[in-house]
């Protein structure tokens, strides 16, 4: 039996991604997704979210500083 | 990757002034610090400086280190102090305690995307969201970079702070339940709301490019 509405169901989807809904409410999710595209395709974008977030680049530090911070570490009075 | 040593080790390591210690947190770290921090200030120039900056300061206070919290933990309170400080001088942000998260209860997809009582379908969407052009392999479109990084700076800062850590980061929930302090659970609201902010900002940029 599957009472869930999509709207309800956009707001479980992190809790579904992070196992924190319980066994019943779990079941509930997967089967209101088996049957609408619409909610299915939104927890797909969320997930595409995080992995697009994942991507952005992580500027290493620069030769210059990494250089002055290991000299600085090097130096400093104990 | 390599797992750096455990903390206990880590930071008799740094105290003993190991220099390949500092090394290796130096480079395992200061990428990440760096995204998070380029989230409050308005350069990339600046966000490096920021970083700079986080590790003066640990070099100075890593021998008042208590381990109360986890040494990358403490370190980044300092980087998101930090960066918090700079992006007000900038005016990139007001300080949080005058921003409001906004409330939990509130929906995080507008309510007019579903049909209400006494159309045919109460709750369900009117019209399921858009089909997204496939993704790029890897690589991010200079483009969807920044629009992220503009999601991410229009976010209020725990969410921000969330969002960053968990899933551009990597981290797991309980170290950033540490860092800011909060339960599961509202950590768990705080990454949906800020999840659920930046997919409609790409779904707003995936369609309107498609209807361009």
């Amino acid at each position: 039996m599957n009472e869930l509405e999509c709207r309800q169901v956009v707001e479980q989807v992190t809790a579904y991604l992070e196992r924190a809904l319980t066994p019943a409410e779990e079941q509930a999710f997967v089967d209101h997704l088996a049957d609408c595209d619409g909610c299915d395709r939104y927890l797909d974008q969320i997930r595409r979210t995080a992995q697009a977030l994942e991507a952005l680049p992580a500027d290493a530090l620069t030769a210059e500083s990494r250089a002055a911070l290991l000299e600085t570490f090097r130096t400093r009075p104990s | 990757m390599d797992d750096l040593p455990v903390d206990s080790v880590l930071v008799r390591r740094l105290c003993d002034r190991d220099e390949s210690a500092f090394a290796l947190v130096l480079d395992r770290w200061s990428g990440g610090m760096h995204r998070l921090a380029r989230s409050y200030v308005s350069t990339e120039e600046s966000a490096a400086e920021v970083v700079q900056e986080t590790w003066l300061a640990v070099i100075e206070g890593i021998d008042h280190f208590e381990g109360r919290s986890s040494l990358r933990t403490w370190i980044y309170r300092i980087l998101t102090n930090t960066a918090k400080r700079r992006g007000v001088r900038e005016h990139r942000m007001i300080p949080s305690d005058e921003v409001q998260d906004t409330g939990s209860g509130e929906p995080t997809v507008d309510p007019r995307r579903f049909q209400s009582a006494g159309d045919p379908f109460p709750g369900h969407w009117w019209e399921a969201p858009a089909v997204w052009p496939a993704p790029e392999s890897g690589v991010l479109g200079q483009e969807v970079r920044e629009l992220l990084l503009a999601a991410l700076a229009e976010l209020p800062e725990r969410q921000r702070i969330v969002i960053a850590l968990r899933d551009a980061e990597g981290w797991p929930a309980e170290e950033v339940c540490e860092l800011l302090g909060i339960t599961a659970a509202n950590q768990r609201v705080l990454l949906h709301r800020a999840r659920a902010f930046v997919r409609g900002k790409l779904e707003k940029y995936y369609t309107q490019e498609a209807t361009s």
